[in-house]
């Protein structure tokens, strides 16, 4: 059996930040089976993990002292939250693996401790039913576990609670920058051709000169909505996110135009502005620990509607305008 | 309570408890991460129907299926519901946004 520490070295740091970023996503996993901290007897508690290995090394970084049993499902490299919403984390897969390590010959106990929160996966009674052992729900935070541990297994209301701190705002927006580097890079390029089209045809220089200022409202509005609404999300005022975004990408976007000048092709590149922050916003639905399905299904579409037209709008009075110019 | 700041849309969330069937094993008060369920005498209680996100953890720990919650597939995430949209309407099985 594989023994692990509870203190993580540089390469574990670097792979933290490499997926943090989003330069690893599901190729970040470590092998599913059983794995033992610190010096486990057979009535040391067994910790159930994803694995994926910013869940795994959570859970290990903060268990510093314990002597315990961290068994890993097969999750298929997704975190226990979002293995558990997909199915992946379940009942099954874990008594499969119960059954595959011989966890009942290693310990005298049949009781396995599994984060709250992979709940919407794995239902307790059936993995009782399917391999003999007991599912107790620890807390939603590794950094809880010690406590939970000391208290006899139990978890007070905010143990219990998730949480959406400014940290927690934060870390997540790397990886939303980086996933939507790849597309906007394709739109500068796309928009640098466009930009070159005059009532002469094309210019090359004239595309040059163009695009970058549309590069620029690309990265204002990459900024203002995939860093900036998601960390001042709880001061940006409204629900519905597509709303959020448009807000503060209004400001940008006449920020854009106070920093250049207030003519047609600016106010063009700031309705873009207002639209990707926009849509940047609504996709940080996806990150947040509190937005339900029907909600965004229910503001999806308005969203898309406004900022669809508002994208096109811009994108027309900025192609419009070296034509009216002359 | 830190998340109250945090609230999404009212009246949205698809989340019914069945009273009657309700045995008072408390799973959905434990499991619930947004506090949404109360235990009040040998029944649960939705509390806060608002505060919930539809994670579906209560209903997969209900022993007697009391606990109806939005069984839709996928996440609540836009970029999924529009790929899921796109992959629909073209018949393709597209994973366009890496989640």
């Amino acid at each position: 059996m594989a023994r692990v520490s509870s203190s993580l070295g540089w390469r574990d740091r670097l792979g933290t930040l490499r997926a943090r970023i989003g330069v690893v996503r599901h190729r970040y996993r470590v092998n599913p089976g059983l794995y033992c901290l610190g010096n486990p007897t057979h009535e040391s508690p067994v910790l159930v993990s994803a694995n994926y290995k910013l869940s795994f090394d959570s859970l290990r970084g903060r268990l510093a002292g314990i002597d315990a049993f961290i068994l890993v499902a097969d999750t298929r490299g997704v975190n226990v939250w979002c293995a558990a919403g997909k199915g992946i984390f379940s009942a099954d897969e874990v008594a499969l693996l119960v059954e595959r390590t011989a966890l009942a010959e290693r310990v005298s106990h049949r009781r396995l401790i599994l984060p709250q929160l992979a709940a919407p996966g794995v239902a307790a009674h059936t993995l009782k039913k399917n391999c003999g052992f007991s599912a107790v729900f620890g807390p939603v935070r590794a950094a809880d576990i010690k406590k939970f541990l000391a208290a006899g297994m139990k978890c007070d209301e905010a143990m219990r609670s998730v949480t959406f701190t400014l940290g927690e705002r934060a870390t997540l927006t790397p990886v939303e920058v980086y996933l939507a580097l790849k597309p906007l890079f394709f739109a500068i390029i796309f928009l640098f051709v466009l930009a070159g089209i005059g009532a002469d045809f094309f210019s090359f220089e004239r595309g040059l000169a163009r695009s970058v200022p549309a590069a620029v409202a690309t990265a204002v509005g990459l900024f203002s909505g995939a860093v900036f609404t998601p960390v001042f999300l709880p001061w940006v005022p409204g629900r519905q996110f597509w709303l959020k975004g448009m807000e503060v990408g209004a400001l940008a976007g006449a920020g854009f135009c106070y920093w250049h000048d207030g003519g047609m092709a600016n106010i063009g590149l700031a309705l873009w502005v207002a639209a990707l922050c926009s849509y940047l916003a609504m996709n940080f639905t996806g990150a947040t620990p509190f937005t339900s399905l029907s909600g965004v299904k229910k503001e999806l579409p308005r969203g898309l509607a406004c900022q669809i037209v508002l994208a096109a709008v811009g994108l027309g009075l900025w192609l419009a305008a070296p034509f009216i110019r002359g | 309570m830190k998340m109250k700041k945090f609230r999404y849309l009212d009246h949205t969330a698809i989340l019914r408890l069945d009273g009657d069937a309700c045995v008072g094993c408390g799973n959905c008060v434990t499991v619930c991460p947004h506090r949404v369920f109360a235990l009040e005498g040998k029944k649960a209680r939705i509390v806060d129907p608002d505060g919930c996100m539809e994670c579906g953890g209560c209903a997969k720990n209900c022993p007697v299926g009391a606990i109806f919650v939005n069984p839709d597939d996928g996440c609540g995430c836009a970029a999924y519901i529009i790929q899921s949209w796109i992959n629909r309407v073209t018949g393709l099985r597209l994973n366009l946004f890496s989640c």
